[in-house]
């Protein structure tokens, strides 16, 4: 079957499988954009394969006319990891949500960044539990209701860019799922970086924790609630492009260009910085429209650089290995030191 | 044969002169004219006890390396506290290592000692029950001073308060010797003190006529490479050696103890642990299906050895993982097979616990999955360094919703290689988890191998698909016949219902699979009764397609006999031992050992219902016991041991005796 001609179509890319997402659901625009993204990334079909754990988003592996395969609860990144010790050919995509990433699989997650595997991960985080109907996530912000927390929830959340950076990722980056054009891009970086890519996508559930994205999507509010980043560019925001972001010592500020200082003054944005201390700033900007201190909230490429990966590694060990002793055969398994012959 | 310590044969003339070392070399200091007694044994077994920090161990394993060497028949049993270094001196710190030797083939370490070594008070205590009656016991006395004596809660020395008189107290200061014997060798006086394993070594050697030569190459291997450890090579040699000579000189027995080569088959040797074992056919079944393997664990007792000695392997294509927990490590090795390496984790008891979810994606999305269980003593944590075989029902049900997985189990260390490659060749045959067992006893403990002859191995053919296995016409009724291009099906069967083995990166076969029940054929998602159903049996008859390619049961002994013994994994010599001298007795006994115990070979029924009696013994509270009754409606009685140790062959004896209604062996 002729399926490795390139570029892909977002046909070819579609199973014959019924999707289940309820309507309006954000996962649905990244669908579509993942599959406008891998027309033009140059891997042939057979060559991607998408592994997720559980929950909503995890289903994702069932809608892409790939290689697939819906793991258990937090555990994608394993069976990621997996893959591709067997199999360095492929392109891996982990297709995780706040809870499957952040909860039962937050080990996993930390693990795989730390080691630099060459996977993708992309998670999706709604701020709440959907498929179970309703309870708050690690990643809901203080005071979020749901069934689990019907006063407001009083843990303090997950920062998933934050925690992703503390692991060593080597690629991070943040993305919204209505900014079609924006998330397209976003994934197209993940795709072409070597080594562990974290995104992490702003996903509206319809259901359980509708708008809660609405300061980063509403056309009226999210230019002044959004830092999109570019590397090497200053950092300017808002909807007249007259705010920045400066350094006051260790701590950021807002200000406003002309007013408070001018362009020169602003942060840079630099995501080939080997060391993480700015990407990691950065993750720490929060909307919150009840403190003094809110920030807007960066989205784009947070980090990208380029480090060994583990398969690398790996691979160098094994081909030192038979350097030094030539590649094995069943025959090596029985040479010992001390043998002895019984006649 | 049995492990008998055969009678003391007739006093030999000069050891120089009857040649009855196995290499014909003879060890320094003994061909000096002088007349010495030797005396023939056809077994014997000793034990090295002292603190975990006094090297008991090597000096154990550096015996039997000696032993195996020599052409007897050996066995070893080492047996060590969780703790790295309890407190020193302390009962709690006690190691010991155990090694029969034989010039007959023999099945266990054996059960009581003929030699005990002991390096300080506490292990005297913790060893001495262990002693037979009249037996060789060599103490260092340096390790019997009054603090010594405290820690192993002795109010009066046993050495001086005739509790010993019952056996043959050999009293060497070793700790003084040794570092006499070393003070010209530049090392501190802690270091000078941990040679004196090597003194007591030598000092066994002499007993046994032992040549040191393997010892020797051992020390310089380990130490003779940098320069910094040249001081310790020198110290040990001289430390070995000045035991060796003192046992000479002081003629600390009046007689030697000679134990001849072992009537062993032909060919080529070499001891080896089954861990060590596994580890090889691990390595093995990667090369005879032309795979690599992915191993992935996390470290836990007793099973690390298996993880780090594929580590080695490298260069045979076997890639190794430390995973961040256990759950990792089987999914890092089911993403594997997934990708078409095979996939293998191994773990101990609390590993399995943590893998179960990850073992039944694999039962439901039917992948190729080997798991290692190094059984240990349990529940929980338990007894991490001691043995136990209570986890067969974990494996056979430890698991939600009908899950049916095949299990092998491992016999002793040798046979730890062949049920590793079984493992692998059932896993990739029938697209299933399949457990393979070992337990803590036959992981550690060690025996001779004869390695196999490469030809002799059978291959492990796998074939992956390449394309489309269907011209839509093998569908299922929801969809009409003709109407669907030719594709590929990943769940359409062969005649052992096993699925095709599609590998990611073929073009035209990309295909969704998980733990969501599945439409049989297509591999599509199906909530249907009728169908979860079907696919529910149809994975319980794959399993039992297994019997179809393994051995049936042989039964060994009297075919007309009375009372059967049924074991499986690591009691295997402590029953053949048994057996054998049941029947030596004038017995009616057989016997059969389960290797496979999902499914059960297909003459299982048959064989079980031609015996009155059926007397199974375990290292649990009767768990293969419990399947026999409940599978087969046989009258099985169960012997059962849990205390973390091993069977020893007079208990099984005796519940022969008992079984057959004679008096208990006194």
């Amino acid at each position: 079957m002729a399926t490795t001609s390139l570029p892909l179509t977002t046909k070819e890319l579609t199973t014959d499988q019924e999707v289940r997402w309820c309507p309006g659901c954000g996962d649905y625009s990244i669908l579509a954009q993942m599959k406008t993204a891998l027309t033009t990334v140059g891997v042939p079909r057979e060559k991607l394969a998408f592994v997720s754990g559980i929950g909503c988003s995890s289903r994702f592996p069932y809608y892409m006319n790939t290689f697939g395969f819906h793991t258990i609860h937090g555990r994608a990144p394993t069976f990621a990891t997996g893959l591709r010790l067997a199999n360095p050919d492929l392109q891996v995509w982990v297709v995780t949500g706040d809870g499957d990433g952040l909860s039962i699989g937050g080990n996993h997650l930390v693990h795989a960044l730390r080691r630099n595997v060459d996977i993708k991960v992309l998670l999706f985080n709604n701020e709440i539990y959907g498929l179970t109907k309703g309870q708050y996530s690690p990643a809901s912000r203080m005071g979020t209701p749901s069934k689990t927390s019907p006063g407001g929830s009083f843990e303090t959340p997950v920062r998933p860019l934050s925690l992703a950076l503390a692991a060593e990722a080597t690629f991070v980056a943040r993305t919204v799922d209505v900014d079609v054009q924006h998330l397209r891009a976003t994934l197209q970086k993940a795709a072409a970086h070597k080594g562990s890519a974290f995104v992490e996508i702003y996903q509206n559930c319809v259901i359980f924790n509708d708008d809660v994205y609405k300061y980063a999507t509403d056309k009226a509010v999210k230019a002044d609630n959004l830092l999109y980043l570019e590397h090497g560019k200053p950092m300017i925001f808002g909807k007249d492009k007259n705010k920045g972001i400066r350094l006051n010592g260790l701590k950021p500020e807002v200000v406003t260009i002309g007013k408070d200082c001018q362009v020169d003054d602003l942060l840079t944005h630099d995501e080939k910085s080997d060391d993480a201390t700015l990407a990691y700033l950065l993750s720490r900007f929060a909307h919150d429209p009840r403190s003094a201190n809110s920030f807007p909230e960066p989205v784009g490429v947070f980090r990208s650089v380029r480090k060994p990966t583990y398969e690398e590694q790996l691979d160098g060990r094994i081909k030192t290995a038979t350097d030094k002793k030539g590649p094995g055969k069943i025959e090596d398994l029985f040479k010992a030191e001390d043998v002895w012959t019984v006649s | 044969m049995g492990s008998d310590n055969g009678s003391p044969a007739e006093a030999q003339p000069a050891a120089g002169a009857n040649g009855t070392t196995a290499n014909g070399t003879t060890t320094n200091g003994h061909a000096n004219g002088r007349t010495r007694k030797t005396e023939t044994r056809e077994s014997v077994t000793i034990r090295f006890a002292g603190d975990s920090g006094d090297g008991m161990q090597l000096a154990g394993t550096r015996f039997t390396d000696t032993s195996a060497l020599m052409g007897n028949d050996i066995a070893t049993f080492p047996d060590f506290p969780a703790e790295i270094r309890a407190p020193a001196g302390t009962l709690a710190g006690v190691s010991g290592f155990q090694v029969h030797f034989s010039s007959n083939e023999i099945h266990t370490p054996g059960d009581d000692l003929d030699t005990l070594v002991v390096m300080n008070a506490a292990a005297l205590k913790t060893n001495i029950k262990d002693l037979q009656p009249g037996g060789i016991l060599v103490v260092n006395t340096d390790g019997f001073e009054t603090s010594d004596l405290k820690k192993a809660a002795y109010k009066v020395s046993p050495l001086e308060d005739g509790s010993l008189k019952g056996y043959r107290v050999i009293r060497v200061s070793v700790a003084k010797l040794t570092i006499e014997a070393v003070k010209d060798c530049g090392l501190t006086p802690r270091e000078q003190d941990r040679c004196k394993n090597f003194f007591a070594l030598g000092l066994v050697y002499w007993m046994f006529e032992r040549p040191l030569e393997a010892t020797l190459r051992w020390i310089k291997d380990k130490f003779g490479k940098k320069p910094e450890t040249l001081s310790v090579l020198k110290a040990n040699t001289q430390a070995l050696k000045a035991g060796y000579n003192y046992g000479e000189t002081v003629e600390i027995l009046p007689v030697q103890y000679l134990v001849a080569k072992a009537q062993i088959s032909p060919g080529t040797y070499r001891k080896i642990t089954g861990n060590d074992a596994a580890v090889l056919g691990f390595t093995a079944a990667g090369q005879l299906a032309k795979k690599t393997i992915v191993y992935a664990g996390y470290p836990i007792t007793p099973a690390s050895a298996i993880l780090e000695g594929l580590t080695e392997m490298r260069r045979f294509g076997v890639k190794t993982f430390q995973a961040e927990d256990e759950i990792a490590a089987a999914g890092v090795a089911m993403g594997a097979s997934y990708g078409g390496a095979i996939g293998i984790t191994g773990t101990s008891g609390p590993g399995i616990c943590l893998k179960s979810e990850a073992i039944n994606l694999a039962v439901m999305t039917e992948l190729p999955l080997v798991i290692v269980n190094v059984q240990r003593g349990g529940p929980s944590t338990g007894l991490p360094t001691k043995t136990e075989q209570s986890d067969l029902l974990q494996a056979m049900f430890g698991r939600n919703g009908d899950s049916p997985v095949a299990i092998v189990a491992a016999q002793s260390p040798v046979d730890c290689f062949d049920m590793a490659i079984e493992a692998v060749r059932i896993a990739t045959r029938f697209m299933c988890p399949v457990f393979y067992m070992s337990d803590g006893y036959i992981a550690n403990g060690s025996e001779p191998w004869k390695m196999p002859n490469v030809a002799d191995l059978k291959s492990i053919e796998i074939a992956h698909p390449t394309g489309p296995n269907s011209e839509g016409s093998d569908l299922t009724h929801e969809t009409p016949p003709g109407e669907v291009p030719a594709k590929f099906l990943p769940y359409k069967r062969d005649e052992y219902l096993s699925r095709p083995w599609a590998v990611p990166g073929t073009a035209g076969l990309e295909h969704r699979i998980g733990g969501i029940e599945k439409q049989d054929i297509t591999g599509n998602i199906n909530y249907e009764p009728a169908n979860h159903e079907h696919m529910t049996h149809t994975r319980w008859k794959k399993i039992e397609n297994i019997a179809e390619t393994i051995p049936e049961l042989e039964v060994t002994g009297d075919a007309d006999a009375e009372l059967l013994l049924v074991g499986w994994g690591g009691t295997y010599g402590s029953i053949t031992t048994a057996v054998q001298r049941a029947q030596r007795k004038g017995l009616k006994v057989a016997q059969v050992h389960f290797r496979y115990l999902n499914p059960m070979p297909k003459n299982t029924e048959a064989v079980l219902k031609r015996f009155k009696k059926i007397l199974v013994p375990e290292l649990n509270t009767g768990q293969l016991c419990w399947l026999l009754r409940a599978k087969y409606l046989v009258p099985a009685e169960g012997l059962n041991k849990v205390q973390g140790k091993p069977f020893l062959v007079s208990e099984i004896e005796a519940a022969i005796e008992k079984a057959l209604g004679l008096s208990p062996v006194t």
